[in-house]
């Protein structure tokens, strides 16, 4: 992988510190006038998700790490291993419970999430921004009451629990955002 | 964000405007001249915490100036008196939230004065000029650079073994630290340690370390230890400015200058040749003198809380 320098250090850019990839989230540069620079730097490590800050000396420079974004297709679950394809190649790949993480609620079949590899393997799980899902516990709904406020929890059929609008019903199905785990409405 | 639009507001450059006239203002009633002096040169400074950015000129290697700083001490060894200039200074490598590769500088002297006259002076500035006065002059604190670090640290920035302060170093930032200078291991622990807790308003900062001279004269403190006459100023913890006794010995500082490059040789930096109409002007002689200089875009910065130098300058770099 090819080295990068403090001065190319942008959010998002991905590299090697201590052995674990990482993902750079702000990089702030620093300089008494007439003193030696330094970086400080925001990063995420991704095998942990725990964020840390470190300082380096200007022109430092960190090794890339060979992580890759991939949109692939979610297959299905044996229960030890969530299986993914990549739809271009029809590769398939096997992430463990810790690479899914908070996705599992979220996954159904065939829908296209965001499988970050890590030399090849999958290290974590974006599902898709927003998923449409069908309720299959909640309180019984009120019909004709669509008025504003109030709102119950609803179980849906990928596990997740969400605050659903009084008048929706076993059944229905709701579009949610992901990112927030907020309802954004029901889907006729 | 849309690039073509200027970073500051219409209302932020007009208090630019404002600060500006006022800045003048008050040189002009005390009597200061303000002078043009060359932003391009065929020579630059050796610092070696200093990258200049060279440019063609006429098919010779030009230099945009870091500061207005050698073209002035040799006005005033030509006999100007006390001068002033504000303009724009130019350093390469230097982008970030407090920096912009080129900024404005206002930069001053006062002959026959000490550092801690022109101290007062730049206090009487900085109320002037800036809009909310009463944030930043109700808390005045003067300290040496030795206390700031007793007293926060708890050790002596000037006896402590250097071996220590590269340990402490390296426990702070990645790297190797174990051939580091003295002076680059203290500016790490200075920004990282000190700079954060310093007080707010104004904060002056004087007697530097011997190794952080620079251009300043070389004197002895209250406990006998050598330190350099330079001082520091910080406006609600960011620096805004850097002062000396002025060093008028050529021989010092040609010195200086030759033990620059080699260390900027050492540390695979690209050579400078040295100035040497500065030496003559201070061989012909440049007046016992004090001289600092001031950020401007940091002052705005402060005054307006600003996150970013993008919010107070017309287009920074990440819009040219």
């Amino acid at each position: 992988m090819a080295n990068y320098s403090t001065n190319e250090f942008r959010s998002g850019l991905k590299v090697m510190l201590d052995g674990d990839p990482c993902s750079i989230l702000e990089n702030e540069f620093v300089k008494p006038g007439k003193g030696q620079a330094f970086n400080r730097v925001k990063l995420r490590n991704l095998k942990t998700a725990r964020v840390l800050e470190k300082t380096f000396k200007s022109g430092e420079s960190l090794e890339g790490a060979d992580v890759m974004d991939t949109d692939m297709q979610y297959l299905y679950t044996d229960g030890d291993f969530w299986y993914f394809m990549e739809p271009d190649t029809y590769e398939q790949h096997q992430a463990n419970e810790n690479a899914v993480g908070d996705a599992l609620q979220w996954l159904s079949e065939q829908d296209t999430c965001i499988v970050t590899l890590y030399n090849g393997s999958p290290l974590s799980v974006t599902p898709p921004n927003h998923v449409e899902l069908e309720i299959i516990e909640t309180d019984p709904g009120l019909r004709g009451d669509t008025a504003q406020g109030g709102s119950k929890p609803a179980r849906l059929v990928t596990g997740a629990v969400v605050k659903v609008p009084l008048f929706l019903d076993q059944g229905d199905v709701v579009k949610v955002d992901t990112r927030t785990g907020e309802y954004q409405g029901r889907v006729k | 964000m849309d690039e073509w639009k200027s970073g500051a507001s219409i209302g932020a450059l007009k208090r630019r405007a404002q600060m500006m006239a006022s800045i003048r203002r008050f040189f002009s009633q005390r009597f200061v001249l303000e002078v043009e002096v060359p932003l391009l040169s065929s020579s630059t400074v050796t610092d070696i915490n200093l990258e200049s950015i060279s440019a063609e000129v006429s098919g010779s290697k030009g230099y945009l100036q870091t500061s207005p700083e050698y073209f002035m001490k040799r006005l005033l060894a030509s006999g100007s008196g006390d001068i002033y200039s504000m303009s724009k200074a130019f350093r390469d490598g230097e982008v970030g939230k407090k920096h912009n590769p080129e900024f404005t500088m206002l930069e001053w002297y006062r002959c026959g004065w000490d550092e801690h006259q022109l101290i007062d002076e730049v206090i009487d500035l900085i109320s002037s000029v800036i809009s909310t006065p009463e944030n930043v002059t109700r808390d005045i604190t003067k300290i040496s650079y030795t206390d700031c670090f007793v007293d926060h640290l708890g050790f002596d920035p000037q006896d402590v073994d250097l071996n220590r302060l590269r340990e402490i170093a390296a426990g702070l930032a990645s790297g190797s630290w174990f051939e580091e200078t003295r002076a680059n291991c203290l500016d790490l622990i200075f920004s990282l340690k000190v700079e954060p807790q310093l007080p707010l308003g104004i904060a002056i900062i004087y007697d530097y370390p011997e190794c952080q001279a620079a251009l300043a004269q070389i004197g002895v403190n209250s406990t006998g230890q050598k330190v350099s006459r330079r001082f520091e100023v910080f406006l609600n913890r960011v620096e805004v400015g850097n002062g000396y006794l002025e060093l008028t010995d050529a021989d010092e500082q040609r010195s200086r200058f030759n033990r620059d490059c080699i260390n900027r040789e050492k540390s695979k930096k690209s050579p400078v040749n040295i100035d040497t109409k500065l030496l003559a002007a201070l061989e012909a002689g440049l007046p016992s003198c004090a001289g600092v200089a001031i950020g401007v875009d940091r002052l705005l910065m402060s005054e307006s809380e600003s996150r970013s130098i993008d919010e107070v300058v017309s287009f920074s770099w990440l819009r040219c």
